[in-house]
């Protein structure tokens, strides 16, 4: 018997290391502290309306898990105490109750409360007995049951009679870790099913694999009366897979957490070493029982869990310990005052954030709180009622209050904390609850006299000169290309930005290269998708930091002022002369060690393992000795060392030192001549770096410098300047990929997983990183960097002495492969224009011999032996066709021409093609009278949202949320206001000339329960059109696509890394995500292994070229096939890879009309290239004797490696991974066969189209009435889908339907509603109200009753009419963050907002009556916003990168302002509007105007241009 | 990248030909030469394209777009380094080479290519004048000897290649000098002797020693050879032409190309002929191949005062444009028409010669009769005769350019045993080795008769793979790339 509960072990590509949680959060608290069984029934009743954030698995009765966290209930314990036989229980306080889940089979809960008691005993306690907590698991799901555990309750005293209260729950708290040790180690059958949910003197967890309504019923104990609690912490989860976790539902022990930490390998490796050297008075020698602090295995939530308590039970205030793990963004605000600033920056010196978005609620049992992750990227509500009475959640409106009870309405902000003292019986503000703690010690004081900055140190005696005589030698054995200095470093160095490109990756992984390769080039960039946002480092660059810091960190557990005695940089990169000012320092509490990274080259794999091992030694010595500041310096190479990668040198020393316990005590510096690229740096510092000096690079550029091949048009101290500016962007524009924001976070999180290298490798330099498919060891390399040292220093010299070309970027015929080189464009192009079937072969026999000589992961796979079938009997190539579809590209990437091109083609064979993120011309959506269709029967809802309105949505067949893109995942993108033209502006909804933004994150989706909203919108709107949702393939994909599943996704793709693309950054090319066969099987065994498979149609892209690629594809799992390049290069593609430039000569990537006109491309071509793939696909599946793809889809039996190819590198790799099928259950499907469950029956516009009947049929006008709740979703929008179907794109006549509404609207109040549509609501409402919407009007007014200042209360939440087009709104109360992000033309007015309001606006107006947040306008091109600036302090909430401030002047506009402040009157009765109305003249002058410069001046193109045409 | 739009709004200008009434006079140089400012607008025409189809229809794999970058940046110094990487003498196949790599050019799809041939022949002019191309003897020396026989593009370029690795080289030609079809065969006016001398000497320079005169096989001893080297490339060309089995052959009046030729450059050279004279002074010339030869010999015959000259191609006159089989980037398939077909004569197509007739063995007429192309069901070539279309012409001058059908066989190959492939070539493994170790070849030999660049490609190959055979480890690049792998 294996586990019963909890995730399956690693298998296949599975691992259990993947899984995500999100969820619902909030608690209920009696501020006074006043104890009933009330508050809990309250907090039951918030849980349950919070379910719909919840998921369940294939079991529909089985949740996710639920849990309520409340006080503990003496009155209660000593009755069921008694009742148990337990006898009397010791009064309050001075004893604790265990919550502990047993294993099933009784025979082992003996053995085991026998572990438990022994340490019971010998922690110095009392064991008063043990209680069986009374269960009924009649109406719990089936896979509940099946793993369900047993739950006993331990009751247990001190022997000290003293010992109660905090000094008591210490004890406690060591006797739980004590106890979670020896169950680990007693090795007794069933050991891992036993597990404590809490321990404490005063709280007590119930939790389990529930749904909410489940958790009264199923836990008796919580309905007797005598059950009380003045205050309820409640979790509702949704994870990303159907594994029986009973574990790991919410709450821990302190928290309940809605988010996700992406920093936890970092956090927990550096927990590991900071645990080494923890001393306390308060824990004694109880603190050497602490190890693990975090515990193996468990979740990112049960690790915050496992820190957090440490640093209370060690003597921290809980809000205190809360906010070090979870800082502020202080850096870059000039709003907090200095002593917070250094309270941060002290405790910086101490531990590193725990970076990523979250809401984390937590409690002791005295105080309760929350606060949130420092860009506000979870929702937090509360309500405080006037009899003291606290309820915060996830969502506003999940427990009924009366508005005349209402105190006050609000949400926690970026990095706010929210708390409540049950024991002072008060709310304590963030204000002064962080007041008190950030002035307990003199931070500042201690700063200022400790710690020291780069800047301030001396002149360094000898900084280190270049040397051109030996340069191109040392370039040659770093490997440098001349390419590399042309497409890489010349940008950097003369704009300060990343290099771009286009058209993706078209080469081998480096482990199939057959070029020599950086070691960097074995790891992939991790990136953010679904689970959590990446982050725009630019417009959100408040909450970036690169600030990097050196020194011996101290003991965790106290605090003084040698705790911040460290050395700080503003940035991680070094100059030559910084770095000899870190080398020279001479300061107390300093020592600089320089360690050389170099071996004797001719020693080999064996010199260079010595190197490394010494290399360790030499540094655990240093550290030893005193010195904290190491330099792994690699400089000194020649003919007779070659140099240690630098990358395996930081590996290896940073695993080293972890493994010593000694990591925290130093800081590693690299200096070496290899980092020349982005990524090379942020795996530096992934692996544990502090700062890299690039001397190399930088002594290449001063020479380019010096022979003019860098303009001399540049200043000569930009260049090194410039050059660091790019790697600095570079750096954070990767951090934000994975949602991280600082530096110091990022050190060492090791975000990155390996292809290629061995296991023995990996484990030992790079320790947890996932590497699934080994690979080359030390061995190659040894060899790599032999290759490139022998071209520095030949035995022979050569003719001509120069560096290698390149190739990687652009093909060349020494450099590295390509896919698409000269052979397969003409042949390609050849055979489809011919429709030559067998021209198409020999270029298909090009591609899969390539693959053959293995270039690509499923070159090295081969068809098993079959029995064949004669053709005839294999499904008709009509058939196949229909699973095909191309990729998304945007009209704006490609041209108009190109674009319809494809879109015909695909309908001729009934494939899909998809519009990519632009929108789609209206004028597409009807058939041409020939009879082609240039629709594109996908259409894409990407993060920016261009054109996607109800009537776009209803005209698809398909619709497709992009989370991430093959070419840079976790990035956005930019369409530059000079490639705007009319035509896409108005597709766009847009103004020409004016930049486009697509943000990185879908605003809306932060988290997975937001994709399920998206979702369930977009599926309301149009029932018909499945949802797929767009991934890219890394570690863990799989495990996402179960979440998205899960979330009722119909279709989901798996993109290879190498997908095309208009325009990205060469390092995001080349360097994230990994190739389609590992992400699509990893999705498939997943999929497999939670039982989802058969309900969602999976599809895959990525390079792919011909029926053989379609053919494995299918057998690892895929049943549709997506193609983009090759269909591209049938209509004229030659890979310019200049789609960015516009400078497409063949006229496929770009809207300029001279070069438009040589398009040349047709119908007919792509037509005939899906004829042939279909063709080729089906003679394989004759050979190998299928008969329908259904059939073949997840055969993966049917591949095998294979064994011939002896490519040097490529033998090492272990395909086994790919190749494993989980274990079936009989009868599991392995492809689509049901569809899903959308839940569409219980929306509330089911009673609204029914109700407004008379509307839709005969255009009557129709008033409707409701009460409205948070449960109540998307309402409006399926009705708004039923409008733009009968009536397109104009909608009805104006306030046609008019909806009324009372109560708390759920998420998406009014999303995609169009014209005709009025929708008021008296209450308040949640997150993205108005999202996308195109043509209606919202009103939400604080109810009539209500006693509080709407502009002081939250009225509605987040991400407030995202994307949205057409209409108006008006809202009398404050909204949340993001306000009117990516609007294009809506008309909204509200009375206060958080941060980032109209981030990405591109136009549309917008009035606030209130205090905004910050970033105000943040990448905002286009609209204008009036905001009444009372306080004055608005303009240091503008982000002014692109917008200016005016006053209000021009008549116009003053009559627009007013006009829509009289609007808003009308609409809301609004109090402020009245009285700015009554005293227009005072208030005028206050407000400011916003508008983006871009903007203004294409508005003034645009009426010069009017004039012109009126007057010519 | 040299310029983002540089294709859109710059027109393709090559160098100017001189006036024809002027050439015809002269044997100098055809080319007006162009100005460096010129030379570098027509640099920004290039694409800098992501696939330089260029770099792949370019037998030597020339790094063009590299080269096109740094003109247009007047980085001309490195762009020498660039183009000398691939190619050992940019002077003469940026004088003679037909120019694939502009036939692939993607600026072809739809406008004129880039004048790639232009600018790589002024980057090397230009590195010439400036006096950036000395003389560079290797620092170390192998101590390795090898031997070269022949001194056409393929052995020229083997043998640099070769000493610039350290070894010894010596190289035997045959005739009175060096360069074999480079100074015997290609007309004065395609390519200055001096550029080819000025290579020679620098040759020499580098310690290269060159014995003419010396006919290996014949009056030196294979089996000397053998012993004093430790490696032979052989790189003698495929001299053997191609015969015309017709009536009166023998004629007088009737003669090889290449004798034509090699006459000319001799004069032109200074030298006393001790033959007789094939001048074509007042005769109507007829020239029975539509070849670069073909055209060479209307070039020379039209200076020589021909009273007219007729070029008679056996295969049907090529389209003017691309036929839809023969899509760009392949080697377009079209009418081309060289200086020399600007400055005079006529072309005929479709026409296969029946005999020569004439009296007292003096060559007086021509019959000839029209063919037409047939395609069997194997997809071979058939010609057949188009009834009743013979016809005469009064030639007093026929000169054969038919080609050549593979090496001279007696002397070395029989000698040595070596293999030959079905072409009658000399087959060769991957490193140019022949069947017998140490013994490589290289050049029209082994391909048969082609470009001067293929020569140099094959030259480089040999030396790359003598180096490989001789050191263990391949130290020079292969054709096609710049650098060692």
């Amino acid at each position: 018997m294996g586990k019963q509960f909890g995730l399956p072990d690693k298998q296949g590509l599975y691992d259990p290391q993947f899984e995500h949680d999100a969820c619902g959060v909030g608690f209920v608290a009696n501020v006074k502290g006043n104890k009933s069984h009330d508050i809990i029934v309250k907090g039951i009743t918030v849980l349950t309306n919070l379910e719909h954030r919840g998921a369940t698995g294939y079991d529909p009765n089985t949740g996710d898990g639920a849990g309520i966290l409340i006080q503990l209930p003496h009155q209660f314990l000593v009755k069921a105490a008694a009742q148990a036989g337990l006898g009397q229980l010791p009064e309050e306080g001075c004893y604790g109750v265990a919550m502990v889940f047993l294993p099933r089979p009784q025979e082992q809960i003996a053995d085991l409360e026998k572990v438990i008691e022994g340490a019971v005993i010998d922690e110095g306690f009392r064991l008063i007995g043990w209680r069986g907590v009374p269960v009924d698991n009649s109406s719990i799901g089936e896979l509940a049951k099946q793993s369900e555990p047993h739950i006993h309750q331990l009751f247990v005293a001190s022997n000290d009679p003293n010992l109660s209260g905090q000094n008591l729950e210490r004890k406690l708290y060591v006797l739980r870790k004590v106890i979670e040790q020896r169950v680990r180690d007693c090795g007794l059958p069933g050991a891992e099913n036993c597990y404590l949910p809490s321990l404490s003197c005063y709280t007590i967890v119930y939790k389990g694999l529930l749904k909410p309504p489940q958790i009264p019923s199923y836990y008796l104990d919580l309905s007797d009366p005598d059950m009380v609690s003045a205050m309820a912490l409640v979790h509702q989860r949704y994870s990303t897979n159907t594994f029986p976790t009973w574990d790991r539902a919410h709450p821990y022990r302190y928290i309940a957490h809605n988010g996700e930490i992406n920093t936890l390998r970092g956090n927990t490796n550096w927990m590991n070493t900071r645990q080494a050297h923890f001393e306390s008075k308060l824990l004694g020698k109880d603190v050497k029982k602490l190890s693990p602090v975090v515990v193996p295995g468990g979740s990112d939530s049960a690790s915050f869990d496992n820190v957090l308590e440490l640093l209370v039970m060690g003597g921290r205030e809980l809000a205190h310990a809360v906010m070090m793990m979870v800082p502020e963004a202080y850096e870059a605000n000039g709003e907090m005052d200095d002593e917070k600033k250094a309270f941060y920056e002290f405790h910086q010196s101490l531990i590193e954030p725990w970076d990523g978005p979250a809401a984390i609620a937590f409690s002791d049992g005295r105080v309760i709180g929350a606060t949130l992750d420092r860009n506000g990227l979870r929702p937090a509500r509360y309500v405080v009622t006037k009899d003291d009475l606290v309820v915060l959640a996830s969502e506003t409106g999940v427990l009924d209050i009366p508005i005349e009870n209402v105190a006050r309405k609000g949400k926690l902000e970026p990095g706010k904390m929210f708390l409540v003292n049950l024991e002072e019986g008060r709310i304590i503000s963030d204000e002064e609850l962080k007041r008190k703690i950030v002035t307990r010690q003199p931070y500042a004081q201690w700063i200022t006299e400790n710690t020291v900055h780069l800047r301030d140190l001396g002149k360094p005696e000898h900084p280190s000169l270049g040397d051109s005589a030996t340069l191109l030698q040392r370039q040659q054995a770093f490997g440098y290309t001349a390419e590399e200095l042309r497409v890489l470093l010349t940008p950097m160095a003369t704009t300060g930005e990343e290099a771009l490109g286009s058209m993706g990756n078209d080469t081998p992984l480096a482990v199939l290269s057959e070029r020599p390769q950086l070691l960097y080039n074995y790891f992939k960039q991790l990136f953010a998708q679904v689970t959590n946002p990446p982050i725009d480092p630019i417009r959100e660059d408040l909450v970036m930091s690169l600030s990097a810091a050196v020194g011996t960190e101290q003991n965790l557990l106290d605090e003084s002022p040698i705790h911040c005695r460290q050395l700080h940089m503003e940035y991680p990169i070094l100059t030559d002369y910084q770095l000899e000012q870190l080398r020279h320092l001479d300061q107390p509490g300093f020592k600089t060690r320089t360690l050389p990274m170099l071996y004797k080259a001719e020693d080999g794999a064996k010199g260079l393992k010595k190197a490394l091992s010494d290399l360790c030694k030499e540094a655990e010595q240093a550290t030893r000795d005193g010195f904290n500041i190491l330099i792994l310096s690699d400089r000194g190479v020649t003919a007779e060392c070659a140099a240690i990668p630098a990358l395996l040198a930081t590996g290896a020393v940073h695993h080293h030192l972890i493994r010593k316990l000694l990591r925290t005590r130093c800081g590693l510096i690299v200096e070496s001549g290899e980092p020349r690229e982005v990524m090379h740096f942020s795996l530096l510092i992934g692996y544990g770096a502090s700062a890299i000096n690039p001397y190399l690079a930088m002594e290449t550029l001063e020479e380019m410098y010096i022979q003019g091949i860098i303009s001399n048009e540049i200043e000569h101290k930009s260049i090194v300047k410039n050059y660091i500016k790019a790697v600095n962007k570079g750096l954070l524009k990767i951090f934000s990929k994975m949602g991280i924001s600082t530096f110091q976070s990022y050190q060492g999180a090791q975000i990155f997983e390996i292809i290629g290298l061995d296991h023995g490798v990996v484990n030992r330099y790079f320790t947890g990183t996932t590497s699934r498919l080994g690979g080359i060891g030390l061995d190659g390399v040894a060899a790599e960097i032999e290759k490139h040292h022998e071209h520095a220093f030949p035995r022979n010299p050569e003719p001509t002495r120069q560096l290698y070309r390149g190739g990687q970027y652009q093909w060349r015929k020494n450099g590295e492969h390509h896919f698409f080189n000269p052979d397969t464009v003409a042949r390609l192009q050849h055979s489809t224009a011919a429709g030559d079937y067998r021209l198409f072969k020999k270029y298909t026999h090009i591609v899969n011999n390539e693959a053959e000589y293995s270039s690509t992961l499923r070159g090295l796979l081969k068809f098993k032996e079959a029995n064949s079938i004669p053709l005839e009997e294999v499904e008709p190539i009509e058939n196949i066709m229909k699973r095909f579809c191309t990729g998304a590209m945007s009209f704006g990437s490609i041209s108009k021409e190109a674009h319809e091109t494809l879109a015909i083609a695909m309908n001729r064979i009934g494939g899909k093609s998809n519009t990519g993120e632009g929108g789609e011309d209206p004028a597409r959506y009807l058939p041409d009278a020939n009879g082609d269709w240039r629709r594109s029967a996908i259409k894409q809802v990407a993060s920016a949202r261009f054109g996607v309105d109800s009537h776009y949505i209803v005209n698809a067949q398909e619709l497709q949320i992009k989370m991430a893109q093959g070419a840079k995942p976790g990035e956005g993108g930019q369409l530059p206001g000079h490639k705007v033209d009319d035509n896409i502006a108005r597709v766009r909804n847009s103004v020409p000339g004016v930049t486009l933004i697509s943000p990185p994150p879908h605003h809306d989706i932060y988290s997975i329960e937001d994709l399920a909203q998206l979702i369930f919108d977009l599926k309301n709107v149009n029932p018909q059109a499945d949802i797929s949702v767009k991934l890219v393939a890394e570690a863990g994909v799989g495990t996402i696509a179960a979440g998205v599943a899960k979330a009722h996704a119909d279709a989901i793709l798996i993109s290879g890394h190498d997908g095309g693309t208009g325009a990205s950054p060469l390092t995001s090319i080349k360097h994230a995500g990994i190739p389609w066969e590992i992400g699509l099987a990893e999705t498939q065994q997943v999929l497999l292994l939670n039982n989802l498979r058969s309900r969602v149609r999976l599809q895959t892209d990525g390079q792919l070229k011909t029926g053989r690629d379609v053919v494995v594809a299918t057998l690892l799992g895929a049943e549709e096939y997506g193609f983009a390049t090759a269909p591209l290069v049938t209509l004229g593609c030659v890979l310019m890879r200049k789609c960015h430039l516009n400078t497409c000569p063949v006229g496929v990537a770009t809207q300029d009309p001279r070069l438009r006109e040589k398009f040349a491309g047709k119908v007919e071509h792509v037509i005939n290239f899906f004829k042939f793939i279909a063709m080729e696909v089906r003679e394989i599946m004759a050979e190998l004797g299928f008969r329908t793809i259904d059939e073949m889809v997840g055969r993966v039996e049917m591949l095998e490696p294979n064994l011939a190819i002896s490519h040097f590198k490529a033998q090492n790799l272990d395909l086994s991974p790919i190749l494993y099928q989980p274990e079936l259950e009989p009868g599991a499907k392995r492809y689509y066969s049901e569809k899903q469950e959308h839940g569409l029956e219980k929306a509330l516009d089911n009673k609204l189209l029914e109700l407004a009947k008379a509307a839709l049929d005969k255009q009557e006008v129709v008033e409707i009435n409701l009460p409205i709740r948070n449960s109540h979703r998307s309402v409006g929008a399926m009705l708004g889908g039923e409008i733009s179907r009968r009536y397109g794109a104009k909608g009805l006549p104006k306030d046609t339907i008019r909806l009324n509404f009372k109560g708390s609207a759920g998420q998406s109040f009014g999303a995609f509603v169009p014209n005709g549509v009025s929708l008021t609501l008296e209450g308040d409402a949640n997150d993205y109200v108005g999202k996308g919407l195109c043509g209606g009007r919202i009103a939400v007014k604080t109810p009539v009753g209500a006693d509080f200042d709407p502009r002081q209360n939250v009225l509605i939440g987040n991400t407030t009419l995202y994307g949205a087009i057409r209409g108006e709104a008006y809202f009398n109360g404050v909204a949340g963050e993001r306000f009117c992000v990516r609007n294009s033309g809506v008309s909204a007015v509200v009375e206060g907002l958080g941060d980032h309001g109209c981030e990405y606006m591109t136009g549309g107006r917008v009035v606030v009556l209130g205090k905004t947040g910050r970033n105000f306008g943040a990448g905002m091109s286009g609209g204008v916003a009036y905001v009444l600036d009372e306080e004055s302090r608005f303009k240091g909430r503008v982000n002014l990168g692109m917008v200016d401030l005016e006053k209000v002047t021009d008549q116009e506009e003053v009559e627009e302002l007013r006009s829509l402040i009289e609007k808003h009157y009308r609409y809301t009765g609004s109090e402020i509007a009245e009285k700015i109305l009554l005293d227009w003249l005072a208030f005028l002058p206050r407000f400011v105007k916003v508008i983006p410069h871009e903007y203004k001046r294409a508005l003034s193109e645009l009426k010069t241009k009017e004039a012109v045409v009126q007057h010519g | 990248m040299a310029k983002v739009n540089g294709f859109i709004t710059i027109q393709r200008k090559n160098a100017a030909y001189r006036p024809i009434a002027e050439r015809l006079k002269d044997y100098n140089e055809i080319p007006e030469p162009m100005s460096a400012e010129e030379i570098k607008e027509q640099s920004a025409r290039c694409m800098d394209c992501g696939i330089p189809f260029c770099h792949q229809g370019c037998p030597l794999g020339n790094v063009i777009p590299d080269f096109n970058d740094l003109v247009y940046e007047n980085r001309w110094r490195e762009a020498v380094d660039v183009l000398l990487a691939t190619n050992n003498f940019p002077e003469f196949t940026g004088r003679v080479c037909p120019a694939p790599c502009e036939a692939a050019c993607v600026l072809g799809i739809n406008q004129d290519p880039v004048t790639i041939k232009q600018i790589e022949v002024s980057i090397i002019d230009r590195a010439f004048e400036e006096g950036w191309i000395t003389a560079q003897p290797p620092t170390y020396r192998t101590g390795k000897k090898v031997a070269v026989i022949g001194s056409g593009p393929a052995g020229l370029a083997a043998a640099e290649q070769l000493n610039r690795a350290g070894h010894l080289v010596t190289v035997f030609e045959k005739a009175d000098r060096i360069g074999g079809l480079l100074i015997y065969g290609i007309p004065d006016f395609k390519m200055d002797k001096n550029i080819l001398q000025r290579r020679v000497d620098l040759m020499a320079a580098e310690g290269i020693e060159f014995r003419t005169n010396t006919h290996v096989g014949v009056d030196y001893s294979v089996e000397k050879l053998r012993a004093e080297y430790d490696a032979v490339i052989i790189a003698n060309g495929a001299e053997q032409p191609r015969e015309l089995p017709v009536p009166g052959f023998e004629l007088d009046g009737v003669h090889y190309a290449m004798d034509f030729l090699t006459q000319q450059n001799r004069r032109n050279l200074g030298d006393t002929l001790n033959e007789a004279d094939i001048l074509a002074h007042d005769k109507t010339v007829v020239i029975i191949g539509g070849g670069d030869t073909g055209s060479d010999c209307l070039g020379t015959s039209l200076r020589q005062g021909a009273k007219e000259v007729i070029q008679f191609e056996h295969k049907p006159q090529p389209p003017n444009t691309r036929p839809i089989h023969n899509p760009w980037p392949d080697w377009p398939m079209t009418l081309m028409k060289s200086t020399s077909h600007e400055e005079g004569g006529k072309q005929q197509f479709s026409i296969a010669t029946k005999a020569f007739e004439g009296t007292d063995g003096k060559l007086e007429r021509l019959r000839a009769v029209k063919v037409e192309l047939a395609f069997d069901e194997h997809g071979q070539r058939h010609f057949s005769e188009v009834p009743d279309s013979e016809f005469t012409i009064e030639t007093q001058l026929v000169l054969i350019a038919a080609g050549f059908s593979g090496p001279v066989q007696n002397g070395l190959v029989d000698h040595l045993h070596l293999k030959l492939t079905k072409r009658h070539n000399i087959w060769v493994d991957q490193d140019k080795m022949t069947n017998v170790p140490g013994v490589f070849a290289a050049g029209d030999n082994v391909r048969g008769q082609s470009l001067v660049v293929w020569a140099i490609a094959e030259g480089r190959d040999a030396a790359r793979g003598v180096d490989k055979y001789l050191t263990g480890r391949a130290h020079l690049p292969a054709s096609n790339t710049a650098i060692a792998s």
